[in-house]
């Protein structure tokens, strides 16, 4: 079945088969589509090429459109949400007929990332000191702050978002990166520990990857939206669960005026998910 | 043996972009206070070949990058068969624009009759006739004005923010002019002038 003769598994989009000053590389495969960091106009210019090959399965003309559908939409929520001041990447400039869009490279790494090895990092220290290491953060413990304060900064960057009219259908802590703090940028007061120092949750929330986003100021949509999240945090840092809930609710009604409402949606679309999971 | 390569004129500046095709190849050049902006803009009217170029009105333009941004997404357009304009020159004046209206692009974003500060692109795409050297050698003999760099420094000189604001819908963005930092206020503009472009009214 293997073939090794095989060339490239991946054939490049035509726009990266022209000559530039570094080879493009891969980062992510995913279902859809595919990431590539490389370089836009100059050789000092870093770019996120995201790019959406044809899909052989599906008809040939069904799935043009789709493909241009999906890239237009991405990158007008982008775009909106810059315009707003949402932190998101720049577009720096779209090709919807070829399938790809390409975006201002973010710096850093993604928040699950920077999650991950706090978590392990954390109960290394613990097993070091005798114990489990498998013990729930509960955000009271003097080393927790940073964590806290990454949280309050998630919460901050989706109330903003939300507060703007955009919803992102897919939130993950993948789809969200931690940019280091830049030169002359404002941090915020708040939502920014300066904890332990070890630096791996410091930065700015970068919300990426709005494939699956839309215009909506709809409340449900925005409750489903965090309890998305919620779930998604929930399965990859299950020992930062519940902090997670009780910190985002409280930092996203700082940043947005209508929390309210939506948390009480988000109660009970919570609700809804349990019924669900109880049926089986 | 090969004539070893001419060391290139000191104001025509030619730019290797990334993600283009060798056959392509870029000359900029920027005149500021020209005095003869009515005959230039006659012979594009004119539909004049020797003076295929894209000749953009600076007051339109904030930075380097926008520039080459025009000029990357025309080069594209043109691989892909795909031009909306006569030819690529015309397309990179209207690839500055937000909008599908390309007249209007043609009179925002290119010289007009009264432009005091031009910046002048040429594509040459191989097999052509011509080398930069002779490009240089048109502009100089055709293009009455003082030659500058094209850097963010110059341009900036020559931006019309009341016009940048008004065609890239940029009235309402409270939280950029807030920002203290100059650097990083107009890096953040140029981010929003370059996503209008990308979307180009789609
Ligand atoms: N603008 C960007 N700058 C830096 N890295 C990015 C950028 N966009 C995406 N990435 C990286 O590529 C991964 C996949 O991109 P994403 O937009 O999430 O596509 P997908 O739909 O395949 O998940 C992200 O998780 C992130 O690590
Ligand atoms: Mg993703």
């Amino acid at each position: 079945m293997t073939d090794d003769t095989e060339p490239q598994q991946f054939p490049l989009p035509a726009i990266l088969t022209y000559p530039s000053s570094k080879t493009p590389e891969l980062i992510t495969q995913g279902a859809e589509g595919r990431l590539y960091k490389t370089t836009y106009l100059l050789p000092s210019v870093p770019c996120a090429l995201k790019y959406r090959p044809p899909k052989p399965w599906r008809h040939p003309v069904l799935d043009a459109r789709l493909t241009r559908h999906r890239i237009l939409s991405e990158a007008r929520v982008l775009v909106k949400c810059r315009r707003e001041g949402v932190a998101v990447p720049a577009v720096y400039a779209v090709d919807e007929a070829a399938g790809w869009l390409a975006l201002e490279w973010v710096a850093g790494a993604p928040v699950r990332v920077g999650v991950n090895e706090w978590l392990r990092r954390r109960r290394d220290s613990e097993r070091a000191a005798g114990r489990g290491g498998d013990a729930v953060v509960t955000g009271d413990a003097p080393g927790d702050a940073d964590l806290v304060a990454l949280m309050r900064r998630i919460a901050g960057a989706l109330g903003r978002m939300h507060k703007v009219g955009i919803v992102h259908g897919d939130l993950t802590t993948s789809n969200m990166m931690l940019r280091p703090w830049g030169e002359g940028r404002e941090r915020p007061a708040n939502g920014h520990a300066g904890g332990q120092g070890d630096g791996l949750l410091e930065g700015e929330i970068v919300l990426i990857d709005f494939g699956l986003a839309g215009q909506s100021t709809s409340d449900e949509d925005r409750a489903v939206d965090l309890y998305v999240l919620e779930r998604a945090f929930a399965s990859t840092h299950p020992r930062a669960e519940a902090l997670f809930s009780t910190v985002l609710e409280s930092a996203y009604r700082e940043a947005f005026k209508q929390a309210p409402i939506v948390l009480k949606k988000l109660e009970e679309v919570r609700m809804r998910g349990r019924k669900r999971s109880m049926l089986g | 043996m090969k004539e070893p390569e001419k060391a290139p004129p000191a104001w025509l500046e030619t730019i290797r972009l990334e993600h283009v095709p060798e056959t392509h190849s870029v000359h900029v050049a920027v005149f500021k206070d020209i005095e003869n902006a009515e005959f230039l803009h006659q012979q594009l009217l004119g539909r004049n070949a020797d003076f295929e170029y894209a000749f953009i009105d600076a007051s339109s333009v904030v930075s380097r990058l926008q520039v080459l941004s025009a000029i990357f997404k025309s080069i594209t357009v043109q691989l892909n068969g795909a031009m909306k304009t006569p030819n690529i020159h015309s397309e990179i004046v209207s690839s500055l624009s937000p909008t599908k209206n390309i007249s209007e692009a043609y009179r925002r974003y290119g010289i007009t009759p009264t432009s005091k500060n031009i910046i002048v692109v040429r594509v040459l795409i191989s097999p052509s006739t011509l080398t930069a050297e002779d490009v240089e050698k048109h502009l100089v003999d055709n293009v009455q004005g003082v030659s500058r760099p094209l850097d963010d420094k110059t341009l900036s000189g020559f931006t019309d923010w009341s016009k940048i604001r008004k065609y890239y819908k940029l009235n309402g963005v409270g939280w950029v002019d807030a920002l203290k930092d100059v650097g990083v206020k107009s890096k953040e503009m140029e981010m929003l002038v370059l996503g209008g472009m990308s979307l180009r009214g789609l």
